[in-house]
């Protein structure tokens, strides 16, 4: 101990404050790591990771008739899309829209008669009513949202446009979702 | 007295008072002293607590018979309304009991502000009740999910949603809490856990609400402090039997719809069966939490709609500094008054306007009085805090003016 007790109010730093606050430091980092497994325990468990993908017969969808199934507990929508819905999808400025997305891309080469979308509205999670809304599209009864024939956010709160799942066409009459 | 005398004397109350002293806290609880002219504007704290007691009864007993899985949830809650004892009168004070806890919360709430109960010293007394409020929310919101009705289904799907607004990282977000891509049997089984769980961590918090008060005291309906033992009088018997006297009346308009309007609170589409292909025609929230729905929608924006939201309730924590008047009581505050009306006015225009549908004039109207909320707190109260000219104050709770 120094001699002078006043110059002790001065704080030092020792050995020991180096090794208690790395240790605690240590303790926190690994106290945090802990809780991981607790979290990640909500997380989809693996057996709902692994839902497989769905296979869909086109070939009852008649012109103008929108087919609901359900693919990973959501509902998906398959739009066999008439002339009329086609043209106004690709006639409407796209450029100017909240999501702006041409039609082209949101339908497969060759297969534009075809609108596969996820039917979860991009705002809150509703499901949209399928031809209805002010643009022959979609409305979201929930919070008002208005979505053209490509399934493109037009007008209301939701952010984006109903959003494209992963799908390929295996024959011209059957898709395969996921 | 020698010490072998006073060794005898020791009764079983002593040696467990040394050990634990719960009796002198009880002495306090029975002595706790209490400004004497508290009105009935008073009681609805203790009715809030009575209302927490009954919802954890009636919940621990209907827990034993709820099943908390996707495919029986629902069949579950109608075998307890058909085949279990009294399961239908114990679903219905749980029911019922919820929207009753809401509006003694709501009443205790506005009290709290009409007399200034927020200001110094008690803002930590405001923020843990803010804090109780907040809980309350979540359990309510939670325990609407369990029946798994549509509105449950539908109602769980809007609001995990909210977060999916977060950038960045919302989607991820969205998909622990549910567990799963959409909401599922996992999303129902932790909220069935969650639910038990919090109204315990509830009455933690209301523990916490009320040693801060007694550290202070009650307020008044004067809003000037204590300042003798003239003021007060112990709160046994004085209040205890006035909160009795309030409870009779609770206990009355509880009955009334326990027992002649049980469904008239909730959504016929809730006795559906939940459907992740259909959503109803009109969703809409349980009634409580209207005005904050159509804060939610009055938002062209879905992030922006949220952080509105959110802020509604945010913004309550900053109340004891925008209303910087040191006169608590609104009744020696004209102007703080007269607001005060038009403010609760504004927040039952907006739980009325959260239950129309999200077109025409409603929408406009959801907007004007959206706006009108916010500017009250971050306007109206700071102005007229600052120029308003307050009435004479009493000397002391027991002086005559």
């Amino acid at each position: 101990m120094p001699k002078n007790n006043k110059s002790s109010t001065k704080k030092t730093v020792t050995r020991r404050d180096f090794l208690v606050l790395s240790a605690t430091a240590m303790a926190g980092v690994g106290a945090a790591a802990c809780a991981w497994p607790f979290v990640d325990s909500m997380n989809p468990a693996s057996d709902v990771l692994a839902l497989a993908s769905i296979e869909v017969d086109l070939s009852p969808i008649v012109k103008g008739q929108t087919l609901k199934v359900l693919w990973r507990g959501k509902p998906v929508f398959i739009r066999h899309r008439t002339e009329k819905d086609i043209e106004e999808a690709e006639k409407s400025n796209w450029r100017d829209l909240r999501d702006p997305e041409p039609d082209s891309a949101r339908v497969k080469p060759g297969h534009k008669e075809w609108l596969v979308m996820i039917g979860v509205c991009t705002h809150l999670g509703c499901i949209p009513i399928g031809h209805s809304g002010d643009y022959d599209g979609w409305f979201c009864p929930c919070h008002g949202s208005h979505y053209d024939t490509s399934g493109r956010i037009m007008k209301g709160p939701a952010p984006l446009n109903l959003i494209i799942p992963e799908y390929k066409f295996i024959t011209d009459t059957k898709i395969k979702v996921g | 007295m020698a010490k072998g005398e006073n060794k005898k004397k020791e009764t079983i109350v002593d040696w467990i008072e040394y050990r634990l002293p719960i009796f002198s806290f009880l002495r306090h609880l029975g002595e706790y002293r209490t400004p004497k002219n508290l009105n009935y504007m008073w009681n609805f704290g203790s009715i809030a607590g009575i209302a927490l007691v009954i919802q954890i009864v009636t919940g621990i007993v209907l827990a034993m018979h709820y099943s908390p899985n996707d495919a029986t949830a629902f069949s579950s809650v109608e075998y307890i309304m058909r085949n279990v004892n009294y399961g239908w009168l114990l679903r219905y004070i749980h029911a019922v009991g919820a929207s009753m806890f809401f509006v003694a919360v709501y009443i205790h709430i506005a009290r709290g502000m009409y007399y200034g109960s927020y200001k110094s010293p008690r803002e930590l007394v405001w923020f843990f009740g803010l804090f109780i409020f907040i809980l309350m929310m979540a359990t309510a919101f939670m325990g609407y999910v369990l029946p798994w009705g549509q509105m449950s289904f539908w109602g769980a799907t809007v609001i995990t949603n909210l977060f999916s607004a977060i950038p960045l990282v919302g989607e991820s977000v969205v998909r622990w809490l549910w567990g799963g891509f959409s909401v599922g049997d996992a999303t129902l089984n932790r909220f069935f856990a969650l639910h038990y769980l919090l109204p315990f961590v509830i009455v933690g918090v209301v523990i916490i609400h009320i040693m801060a008060l007694h550290v202070h005291g009650s307020n008044n309906p004067k809003g000037v402090e204590v300042q003798s033992k003239n003021d007060t009088v112990p709160f046994h018997p004085y209040y205890t039997v006035k909160d009795f006297v309030g409870f009779g009346v609770y206990f009355l308009v509880f009955a009334y719809f326990v027992f002649y309007q049980p469904n008239y609170l909730g959504h016929p589409d809730n006795y559906i069966e939940s459907n992740p292909m259909v959503t109803p025609e009109h969703i809409v929230p349980e009634w409580y939490f209207l005005p904050f729905y159509a804060i939610l929608r009055a938002i062209p924006s879905k992030l922006g709609g949220v952080v509105m939201m959110f802020s509604g309730i945010l913004v309550l924590f900053a109340l004891p500094w925008l209303d910087h008047s040191k006169v608590k009581s609104a009744s020696y505050r004209p102007l703080f008054r007269v607001m005060f009306w038009v403010f609760i006015f504004d927040v039952i225009a907006l739980g009325y306007l959260g239950g129309q549908p999200p077109e025409g004039i409603y929408v406009f109207l959801g907007r004007l009085a959206t706006a009108y909320y916010f500017t009250h707190f971050m306007f109206i109260l700071p102005f007229v805090s600052r120029y308003e000219k307050p009435l004479p104050l009493p000397k002391s709770i027991s002086s005559k003016e």
